[in-house]
C-alpha cells in the first residue's frame, strides 16, 4: 500500500533512517521477503530527492500510522485519494478514486475537518476557504468537527517555488488530497528542550536529535539501553521516554555521581519528565570496561555521542604510565589508595571508535543498534582551529558560563550553502564577530502559542505575528 | 547500584583473572521501586548469573531468590517474577564498597554509582 509522506523539511539525512528503523520496529518487514530492512520509496514526478514530498510503500495502514506518530520528522503520512497538476485534474483522480475506500469515512455519523496546506509558498485565508468549498464534489456527510475530528482530510499545494526567490525548484506544482494517517507528536520537543532542561552540560544532546538517536535505536518498554558516554544523561532521557530501561557511565565521576547538587543530577534529569531512573549510572572507562567475563549480548541498543574531541576531549584511564621509561611507571603509594584520583590520557578518536564497536560486538543482543555519532569534515575552508584561536584569545581572562554569562560573543559563518545541496547560493561565505548587545525573547511564543491557548477561534492569530502586530502598532505601558 | 549491574561487573584490574562476583560490603541499604515489566525480566532471566545474584541479594538482607538456577518455566510464574523483579532491580546499594575477590582492592559505591575507574598501576 502506497502512502504520501510528507516530512519536516529539516534534518534532511535523518528522515529516512528514522523511518525505517520504526517501520522495523513495527513489523513492516516480519513477512521475511525484505532482507536489507529498507523500503520502497518513490518520489513526485519532477521532485528533487531533498523534497519534502516522498510515496512510501507499507504493509498496511496500523503500522504506517504506528511510525508516524512515534515519529519525530513526519510531518504526515496520507492514504493519498487524488492528486494533479491543477484542480481539474486533482477531481477527476478523486472521482475516480474507488467508493469503498471513501465512504467509511465519509459517513453521517463521522466527523471531519480539512486542512490546507502548502510547501514553498503561502495560501491566502480567503483562499484557503475557497479552495475547501472548492471539495465539495466528494459527498462528505459527517459534521465539521475544527478541534477534534475523527479523520483529517488535508489539501496539500507544493509549488515550484523558482518563480519567488529565483532558486530551482525542489518541488514542482503538484496538489495532493488525502486522508490522514499518523503525524509526528512535535510538542514533546518543547517539553523536552534543552534550556529547561535541570542539569546540562556542555556537550548535551539536543533534545530532537536525542528523539531521533532513540527512534533508531528502537527503544522501547522491556529492552535495555546503554550509553557508555553518558555525561548529563541527554541521550538516555529520549529512550526513557519511549520507555526503555536505561544504563549510563561515563569516566567523569563529578558529572555521574554529583552533578550541581542534590536536585540537579542525572536522576533529577528523569525525575524531571517523570520518566523511569536508569537502572544502573557507574563511573567506568569504554576503553577498559568493567565487565564480568563471560557477559555478553545484554544490551538491545547502544546509544551514544562519544567524545571526539570536537566539543569534549575523550579521556581514558592509565596517564601517567605514559611516561614509562621516562621516570618509570607510576605507583600509587598505599596510603593515598582511598580518595585517590587517578590521571587520565587522551582518548584518540580511532580507539575511541574502536572500543565502541568491540563493546557493540559483544554486548548487543542479535539485532540489537548501536546509534552514535561520527565527525565528518564537510568541504569547507573554515578550520577548527580559527576558532579555537579566537576562543583562546578571547577567554582566557573571564570565566566561561554557559548559562548566564555577562556578556556573550558570537561568531557566526554565513556560507555558500550551494554547494550544500545543489542551490546556486543565495548568501556569500563571510565570517563575523562580535558582542552581543540584544535578542529577541522567544521564549514568549511558547508560551503564548495558539495550541495552549483556551479560548480560541478558527481564524485566532498565530502569537508571533500577533506579536509582530502589536511591534508596528508600538504597544507599551500608557 | 542495583544487583543488575553487580551482576554485570567485575575486577579489571591487570592480571586478576578471577575479579567476578565482586563482594558488597554494604553501608546503606535503600529501595527505590521500578516498574514491574515481566518482558524486560525474561530478557535479561538468561543473561543473570543466578548464584551471583541470589548470593548479593542475601548480603543486602533479601533471602527470597532461590540459590539454584531455577528453570525456565518459573518464568511463567508472577510470584517467582516479582521476587526476581524486587531482588533485580529495586535493591539499592546507595554507600559501600564492592571488594575484588582476587586481591581485596575496594571499589567504592557512593550515592549509589559505583566507582569502577582504577589506578594508574593497576592497568
Amino acid at each position: 500500500m502506497w502512502y504520501l509522506c510528507v516530512f519536516y523539511h529539516r534534518l534532511l539525512d535523518y528522515r529516512k533512517p528514522e523511518f525505517e528503523s520504526l517501520a522495523h520496529l513495527f513489523g513492516a518487514f516480519d513477512d521475511g521477503s525484505n532482507d536489507n530492512q529498507s523500503l520502497e520509496w518513490k518520489l513526485p514526478e519532477h521532485h528533487h530527492p531533498d523534497s519534502p514530498f516522498h510515496f512510501v510503500n507499507l504493509p498496511n495502514e496500523d503500522i504506517a500510522r504506528k511510525i508516524a506518530n512515534r515519529s519525530i520528522l513526519v510531518k504526515g503520512l496520507y492514504e493519498i485519494w487524488g492528486e494533479g497538476s491543477s484542480y481539474e485534474e486533482l477531481k477527476e483522480a478523486i472521482n475516480s478514486f474507488p467508493d469503498d475506500r471513501k465512504l467509511p469515512y465519509l459517513t453521517s455519523d463521522s466527523t471531519f475537518r480539512i486542512i490546507i496546506d502548502s510547501f514553498g509558498k503561502a495560501i491566502p485565508f480567503k483562499d484557503q476557504t475557497d479552495r475547501i468549498k472548492g471539495m465539495a464534489y466528494i459527498p462528505f456527510q459527517g459534521r465539521v468537527d475544527l478541534r477534534n475530528p475523527e479523520h483529517k482530510f488535508w489539501l496539500i499545494e507544493t509549488d515550484d517555488y523558482g518563480t519567488n526567490n529565483g532558486l530551482p525548484p525542489v518541488v514542482d506544482k503538484r496538489i495532493f488530497f488525502g486522508r490522514e494517517i499518523g503525524a509526528a507528536d512535535r510538542k514533546l520537543l518543547p517539553t523536552y528542550q534543552l534550556k529547561s532542561r535541570n542539569y546540562l552540560g556542555p556537550t548535551a544532546m539536543d533534545a530532537e536529535v536525542a528523539f531521533l538517536m532513540a527512534n533508531q535505536a528502537q527503544a522501547m518498554p522491556g529492552k535495555l539501553v546503554y550509553d557508555p558516554f553518558v555525561g548529563t544523561g541527554s541521550i538516555l532521557v529520549a529512550a526513557a521516554h519511549f520507555g526503555a530501561m536505561t544504563m549510563g557511565a561515563d569516566i567523569d565521576i563529578r558529572v555521574v555521581r554529583d552533578g550541581r547538587g542534590p536536585d540537579c543530577n542525572v536522576w533529577s534529569n528523569f525525575k524531571q519528565y517523570g520518566l523511569q531512573m536508569p537502572v544502573s549510572l557507574l563511573r567506568a572507562d569504554n576503553n577498559l570496561p568493567p565487565w564480568r567475563p563471560g557477559l555478553k549480548e545484554i544490551f538491545d541498543a547502544i546509544i551514544c555521542d562519544p567524545p571526539y574531541g570536537v566539543r569534549a576531549g575523550g579521556r581514558k584511564s592509565g596517564g601517567r604510565k605514559l611516561l614509562k621509561g621516562v621516570v618509570g611507571p607510576y605507583t600509587v603509594p598505599d596510603e593515598k589508595r582511598t580518595g585517590h584520583i587517578p590521571s587520565t590520557a587522551s582518548y584518540s578518536l580511532a580507539e575511541c571508535v574502536h572500543d565502541l564497536l568491540d563493546l557493540a560486538a559483544k554486548m548487543l543482543v542479535m539485532g540489537g543498534r548501536l546509534v552514535y555519532f561520527y565527525p565528518v569534515l564537510r568541504d569547507s575552508d573554515i578550520s577548527l582551529s580559527v576558532k579555537t584561536i579566537i576562543f583562546e584569545s578571547l577567554f582566557l581572562r573571564g570565566r566561561v558560563d554557559l548559562r548566564n554569562p555577562e556578556h556573550k560573543f558570537w561568531l557566526i559563518e554565513t556560507d555558500d550553502y550551494g554547494t550544500n545541496n545543489g542551490l546556486p547560493p543565495v548568501v556569500d561565505k563571510r565570517i563575523f564577530f562580535g558582542r552581543e548587545i540584544g535578542a529577541a525573547d522567544r521564549k514568549l511564543l511558547p508560551t503564548y502559542q495558539l495550541k495552549s491557548r483556551n479560548y480560541l477561534g478558527p481564524t485566532a492569530m498565530d502569537a508571533e505575528v500577533a506579536f509582530l502586530m502589536a511591534n508596528q502598532a508600538q504597544a507599551m505601558p500608557g | 547500584m542495583r544487583l543488575l549491574t553487580h551482576n554485570m561487573l567485575s575486577s579489571n584490574i591487570k592480571g586478576v583473572t578471577n575479579g567476578f562476583p565482586l563482594r558488597i560490603e554494604p553501608q546503606t541499604i535503600t529501595q527505590k521501586p521500578v516498574d514491574f515489566n515481566p518482558d524486560f525480566l525474561k530478557n535479561m532471566f538468561s543473561k543473570i548469573d543466578w548464584k551471583a545474584l541470589s548470593d548479593a541479594s542475601k548480603i543486602m538482607g533479601y533471602a527470597d531468590l532461590p540459590e539454584d538456577v531455577p528453570d525456565q518455566t518459573v518464568l511463567e510464574s508472577d510470584e517467582f517474577l516479582k521476587k526476581f523483579h524486587h531482588a533485580l532491580l529495586e535493591i539499592h546499594l546507595e554507600e559501600g564498597v564492592l571488594v575484588c575477590p582476587e586481591t581485596g582492592r575496594k571499589f567504592p559505591v557512593n550515592k549509589g554509582i559505583p566507582n569502577m575507574l582504577l589506578h594508574e598501576d593497576e592497568v
